[in-house]
């Protein structure tokens, strides 16, 4: 009996140690962080809350830190998911400032539903696919007919999924090729061993080497620098609009909005670019 | 396990536990009550059970009911063993044999996952050894029943092993003075006397497998008729409207409430 009133005793002081902790670690954290230090939370910090698709991830972050280092003061918190699932949870009463997603169909329901800004929706990047295949390429996929090898493991995002969504339309127009035969499409369907929730998904099973290839965004090729690539040509391609738009319950709308022209000015766009998307420039 | 029985001999009726005991307990009633409440009213409201079951659904719960009872099988006839060589037998490393099996327990999901890619994944530690032999498991029913098995089989084995501990000791050292065997001590002592502990591990470990998702995900992928289990279905469902993943969750938790029952009858038909 004592020794388990000690074991009680022990389990309760742990969150009393880590609370007795907090403040000093926070401390410790803080003089190593110089944007902290020079900007000490006396000033009222303002955080935005960004949901946005999981291939903005690499894009946004940046993003999110420049404005962060040119706008002390100011906090940028990301959720990243599929767009279906961030649009799902900004329909149950999540609570964000703006949504970014890789299509019009999430896009234009949470508009039906009067939840977002219809002043702020537009487009600002495109994307488009890439066949990644993992490092060494085990399967030796040289060229876009092997995709419908018999027994190639293929990986893509389910097709609720943006990318998988879109994924599939490149694989039919490329079936549509005579050169590639009516049954090209059909065989490389076959050839699909898992739909992946989201498309950084199919990411991690082709790095994993689990899979012979897969079909993503070049964002998420780029971000993913030790893949190798095979380019589908402009003709079979489908080009990705990305919109974003201000929520309607933002409790921050004029800081949304600085995010979203920062997003679209040339400093912005730059980062775009910089990992995969096409923009208007 | 056995400790239900002696408490409803003590419950007391008649005088109220008093505001102190009964104000947190609502808060945490409600806490886990409320979310299930909604979860079947929203539901029963928007009508749509004949729809829901679309042939996506009806193939997720058949693969749910075959891969959970395959991981059950294997459960119990690996399971039972050890738990018994953990009661039974002390040697070196026990102490360590009983945590590593009980830690997939506390292990979250996605950990499990991870784990099992890394061992048995194309490029895993055994899986690349595997794959000389043209055999791959990741994106494979085997997959999902593995993943089943490394996170639900611990609960049997350690509700067994406490079932097997509560055997008096003396009554394995008559039977072997009698002259019987290890196995006899086992099928005609050990197996009988130890029953209900066992089938409380099987539910439990049954409804833990029903229920895997994060490990499955990782580690089998999402393919339906293949391996989308039910989890998976309602996960995946968002997109095709709320309705279906709503249908699917009050499935998921009517069978899991089920099998909870059937538990609590056990451990009262085990006083008597």
């Amino acid at each position: 009996m004592k020794s388990a009133k000690g074991t009680i005793l022990l389990i309760l002081l742990i969150p009393v140690i880590l609370i007795a902790c907090g403040p000093v670690l926070n401390n410790l954290l803080a003089k190593m962080d110089p944007i902290a230090t020079a900007h000490p939370d006396t000033e009222s910090a303002q955080t935005l809350t960004v949901f946005a698709a999981a291939s903005l991830t690499d894009a946004f972050q940046e993003i999110g830190r420049e404005l962060e280092t040119t706008n002390p003061g100011i906090k940028v918190i990301f959720s990243f998911a599929g767009s279906q699932v961030l649009r799902t949870q900004i329909e149950q009463g999540a609570v964000a400032d703006i949504y970014a997603s890789a299509d019009h169909k999430n896009m234009d329901a949470l508009a039906a539903e009067s939840l977002i800004d219809m002043n702020s929706y537009h487009d600002f990047a495109t994307n488009r696919l890439v066949i990644i295949l993992p490092p060494g390429n085990p399967a030796a996929v040289e060229s876009l007919h092997d995709l419908a090898r018999s027994n190639l493991i293929l990986v893509l995002a389910d097709p609720s999924v943006p990318a998988g969504n879109y994924a599939r339309q490149v694989i039919t127009r490329i079936s549509d090729d005579p050169e590639f035969g009516n049954d090209f499409e059909s065989t490389v369907l076959t050839n699909v061993v898992s739909n992946e929730t989201d498309v950084r998904q199919v990411v991690t099973k082709v790095e994993l080497g689990e899979a012979d290839a897969g079909i993503v965004y070049i964002s998420d090729a780029v971000a993913a620098h030790d893949l190798n690539t095979i380019t589908i040509p402009d003709s079979f391609n489908v080009s990705a609009r990305y919109p974003i738009a201000i929520l309607n319950n933002s409790s921050n709308p004029d800081l949304a909005a600085k995010f979203i022209a920062y997003v679209n000015s040339p400093a912005g766009q730059a980062i775009m670019e910089k990992w995969g998307f096409r923009t208007g420039n | 396990m056995s400790s239900t029985p002696r408490l409803i001999q003590h419950a007391k009726k008649g005088d109220s536990p008093g505001w102190v005991f009964i104000l947190p307990s609502l808060i945490l009633i409600g806490l886990i009550g409320l979310p299930i409440l909604a979860l079947v009213w929203r539901s029963a409201n928007i009508r749509i059970f004949p729809f829901a079951f679309t042939p996506s659904a009806v193939n997720a719960l058949k693969l749910s009911l075959l891969t959970s009872t395959l991981c059950i099988f294997v459960a119990i006839l690996t399971g039972t063993p050890l738990a018994y060589i953990q009661a039974h037998w002390s040697f070196r490393g026990k102490a360590f044999l009983d945590v590593l099996v009980d830690l997939p327990i506390v292990l979250p999901p996605s950990v499990a996952g991870i784990a099992l890619l890394m061992a048995f994944g194309r490029q895993g530690l055994f899986g690349s050894w595997l794959n000389l032999f043209g055999i791959s498991i990741p994106f494979t029913t085997l997959a999902v029943v593995m993943a089943q098995v490394f996170v639900s089989a611990p609960f049997l084995v350690r509700s067994a092993r406490i079932g097997f501990t509560s055997i008096d000791p003396q009554l394995d050292e008559a039977a072997k003075v009698e002259g019987a065997s290890n196995w006899h001590v086992f099928q005609h002592i050990m197996l009988p006397l130890a029953s209900r502990a066992l089938m409380t591990g099987i539910i439990l470990s049954w409804t833990r497998a029903l229920g895997e998702f994060g490990a499955t995900l990782l580690f089998a992928g999402n393919l339906e008729g293949k391996t989308q289990t039910m989890p998976l279905a309602i996960y995946v469902g968002f997109e095709q409207g709320l309705g279906i993943a709503l249908v699917l969750s009050v499935v998921l938790l009517a069978v899991s409430f089920f099998l909870l029952v059937l538990l609590r009858r056990l451990e009262l038909q085990n006083q008597h």
